[in-house]
């Protein structure tokens, strides 16, 4: 049974080198028992921060420097150090984003659940275990009784997460943080243990707080949403009023970033140009010495075949592991086909970047996921757009210049950015610089892997759009990899639903909505968390299956 | 996120003074002794091998500043011709094995599986000759001079100096910007030179503060063991090892050579780490 919290006039501060800054501005909240309170926002608005500041923790650097936070009746602010430590993982249990960077690798899953109850003295090591037991069972994992002596690696992600959730609630506390517990995960996945987690949630009416930037997912699991921004509340209310008819204009923003949107990028040229611009037949690669006919030891894709047209944009869609990365990967020449061809524009692309000319590299560009690993920190961000234009068209001086200032318009970022560098800039504007460079090569076609993945729904919706404009403006095709189905089908013209390496279907834009296509297909597109109350009761028990 | 964006819009005025007072200061006592090692030897009227009628293990006087000997000798003297020895000998030797490493090991990461792994047992092969072992073998086949020496030393270390620089290197090839380079069609030496090297530099040259000293501590050992710099020159180590017997008497003449490998070892570390521009990019 879980506790009343009460949150009134917190405040928590960073210590800059010019002094205090204010991260988590005056919050005052109060969750019943057994509710479940959701905090929402961007990166940066604080989420987390309030999260952990229930435990009565504050991040390396942050101070927790006023206000009330009551778990029940203790107040958790008041305590000594040693008696929050005693209040965490007993009181108050908190399960972390990745679960695979929280678990320890090297010991075995049960011990590592168990350890709560032990540190706590609440139970002895027979209890703990069967008590943990009970948990995997709860929390429908399989194999409930054998489960805990394997080791994290030996588990999926979907099952670490609800492990996590088994740790956490091993020793029954009166308040459950769960900090963006799906996020890394697929969305076939994420459905399971979203389910399992409200399962448990409800029938032991814990009180509980879910951080996440994902309103579709808050939804299923919260009684009331508390949207942040800057450290700073900006609407506290129940979730169908958050939803339905939210009060504040951020508030709106969020919904109306979430809400799937069709980006018209004008139609390809498919038929008055009969031939592609890509088009891949009968591929496959994979990593790993090769055998004598040619197979590598892990072949990760088989038989693709693939048409793209000028002007197009074809989605490729597909969970972790479906090869579609490795896709983008052999049509750029990153990794040699073990069989089939790439033909481009006509001619066929050698299959490593040595045996391509140069040219042929010019005209496809390739934009990457994490636009932090994607931009040199060393380089200024002029300096980095720079190198394109001078190594494939030789500019110089002022026109090299005045290529720059133009490249930056395009992308929509100020002039001025030019002199940062990459540490300076927030993940939107990476993401820009990114796709820029790219753009600065003036390619025919652009490889984009998870390019909005990494960003808040926000900055990502003002980045899809940003690509759609880009495609009307400059005729450049896109071959769109993504996870994410919401964002493939606002920009795609075709979708193409990967497995395991092979390619299931292809849909077009005009049958995105008819039926009947591939069941995986249907299983994705069923899986994506809508934005209404209710969604996941509604999801067919055989899709979580 | 949002505090490093304040941080390179307005730098703090006053951490910054302070950062480039510790920097000055220590390119100042990295200055003082480049320049004695240069035209000391030149300044002094007394030869440092010269034995005066002054006593032996004299204490500080305005005669002999830093005292005497064990032999009688004007310990500055011989502090300021040590210098040569110490800072043309130790520093040359560390600049060429971080140098030579760093550049090896940015070959190895950049180019492929073959030529990674020739160079890297090669280089693991001179890892398995024991340093000292080696610095005898080569002392006795080509005698003891400042370029057997410098060579000498730059081949103990220059596989550390390899393993480390090939590490930081492997892992920035590895990141998307060095591939969105690859797929450009960059040649190998643009992707060494311009998109590894500037982010491993920083972690190369904490290591070579490191690795000085270490240099300074062969030569000294080598020294002690007949086989450094020879009598009467000697290098600030051996300076140190020739009059260990004043210890007891609580002689300048053994603290004075140490107190000079202090400060030229705490400023070449003092000034790397307070290089300009290593905090705005965040190095760690």
């Amino acid at each position: 049974m879980g506790a009343v919290v009460t949150v009134s006039g917190l405040n928590i501060v960073a210590a800059t080198r010019f002094g205090d800054m204010a991260i988590v501005k005056d919050l005052n909240f109060r969750i019943a028992p057994g509710e479940v309170l959701a905090l929402i926002g961007e990166s940066g608005s604080g989420k987390t921060t309030t999260a952990l500041a229930l435990m009565g923790y504050a991040r390396h650097g942050c101070r927790i420097s006023g206000g009330s936070i009551r778990i029940g009746d203790t107040e958790v602010l008041a305590l000594a150090s040693a008696e929050q430590r005693a209040l965490r993982g007993r009181t108050v249990a908190y399960i972390a984003q990745s679960a695979a960077a929280s678990f320890n690798p090297s010991r075995t899953i049960m011990d590592q659940v168990v350890e709560p109850a032990l540190i706590h003295a609440l139970m002895t090591r027979k209890e703990a275990e069967s008590k943990a037991v009970a948990l995997f069972r709860e929390l429908a994992l399989p194999d409930p009784d054998t489960i805990g002596s394997r080791y994290p690696h030996q588990v999926s992600g979907g099952q670490l997460q609800r492990l996590m959730a088994a740790m956490a609630l091993i020793t029954d506390p009166e308040l459950v943080i769960l900090d963006e517990p799906t996020t890394a995960l697929d969305v076939t996945t994420q459905i399971e243990v979203l389910r399992a987690f409200r399962r448990v949630v409800r029938e032991r009416r814990a009180t509980a707080v879910y951080v996440s930037h994902d309103l579709a997912v808050v939804a299923q699991m919260a009684d009331h949403i508390l949207v942040l921004r800057d450290g700073a509340m900006r609407e506290l209310g129940p979730t169908e009023q958050i939803i339905e008819a939210p009060a504040n204009d951020y508030t709106r923003s969020l919904l109306a970033a979430a809400q799937p949107k069709t980006r018209d990028a004008g139609q390809a040229s498919s038929a008055a140009d009969a031939r592609p611009l890509l088009e891949v037949t009968g591929l496959s690669a994979g990593y790993g010495p090769k055998d004598k006919n040619g197979q590598p030891a892990t072949l990760i894709l088989q038989d693709i075949d693939l048409k793209l047209y000028r002007g197009q944009a074809i989605g490729v869609i597909g969970e972790s592991g479906s090869g579609k990365t490795t896709l983008a990967r052999a049509v750029a020449g990153l990794i040699a086909p073990a069989q089939g061809n790439i033909v481009f524009d006509g001619r066929e692309l050698g299959s490593t970047l040595n045996e391509r000319p140069k040219e042929d590299l010019r005209r496809i560009q390739i934009v990457f996921q994490m636009a932090d690993t994607a931009l040199n920190p060393s380089q200024t961000i002029e300096r980095i757009l720079a190198r394109p234009l001078q190594f494939y068209k030789g500019l110089r001086g002022a026109a090299l210049q005045a290529r720059i200032a133009q490249l930056l318009d395009l992308v929509q970022l100020p002039a001025a950015l030019a002199q940062r560098l990459p540490g300076g800039l927030s993940g939107g504007q990476k993401q820009r610089v990114n796709l820029a460079r790219a753009l600065a090569a003036e390619p025919d076609l652009i490889l984009c892997d998870e390019v909005t993945s990494a960003l808040d729904t926000v900055v990502g919706a003002a980045v899809l759009d940003l690509m759609a404009q880009l495609r009307r403006e400059l005729g450049v095709s896109y071959l769109f990899i993504s996870h994410d189905l919401h964002t493939v089908r606002s920009v795609c013209d075709e979708i193409v639903v990967m497995q395991h390496g092979r390619k299931l279907a292809q849909v077009a834009r005009v049958d995105f909505e008819r039926g009947p296509h591939h069941p995986y297909y249907e299983l994705l597109a069923r899986s994506v968390p809508e934005l209404r109350r209710g969604w996941l009761d509604d999801v067919p028990a055989a899709v979580a299956a | 996120m949002n505090d490093s964006t304040l941080t390179l819009a307005a730098p703090p005025r006053r951490v910054r003074r302070r950062v480039n007072t510790l920097a000055l200061l220590s390119a100042a006592v990295l200055l003082f002794w480049l320049v004695a090692a240069v035209v000391g030897p030149s300044l002094m009227n007394q030869g440092g091998g010269a034995m005066g009628e002054a006593a032996v293990f004299a204490p500080i006087s305005t005669a002999h500043w830093f005292g005497t000997d064990f032999l009688g000798r004007d310990v500055l003297a011989r502090v300021v011709q040590g210098t040569r020895y110490t800072v043309g000998v130790a520093l040359s030797a560390t600049l060429l094995a971080s140098g030579l490493g760093t550049l090896l090991a940015l070959l190895a990461a950049a180019s492929g599986r073959w030529l990674d792994a020739v160079l890297s047992r090669a280089i693991d092969t001179l890892t398995s000759v024991p340093g000292k072992m080696f610095a005898l073998i080569m002392v006795a086949a080509f005698g003891s001079s400042m370029p057997t020496l410098v060579l000498t030393a730059a081949i103990i270390y220059l596989p550390g100096a390899y393993r480390i620089a090939r590490s930081l290197a492997v892992n920035i090839d590895a990141m998307d910007y060095v591939t969105v380079a690859r797929t450009r069609g960059e040649g190998r030496l643009y992707i060494m030179l311009h998109e590894i090297l500037p982010n491993i530099v920083g972690p190369m040259l904490a290591d070579l503060g490191l690795r000085f000293v270490y240099v300074v501590l062969l030569l000294a050992s080598l020294s002690f063991l007949g086989l450094g710099v020879q009598p009467p020159a000697a290098d600030w180590g051996s300076l140190v090892r020739e009059n260990i017997g004043g210890l007891p008497l609580g002689s300048a003449a053994v603290i004075m050579p140490a107190l000079a490998i202090a400060s030229l070892t705490i400023a070449v570390n003092l000034l790397i780490d307070n290089l300009p521009g290593r905090s705005a990019r965040g190095d760690h």
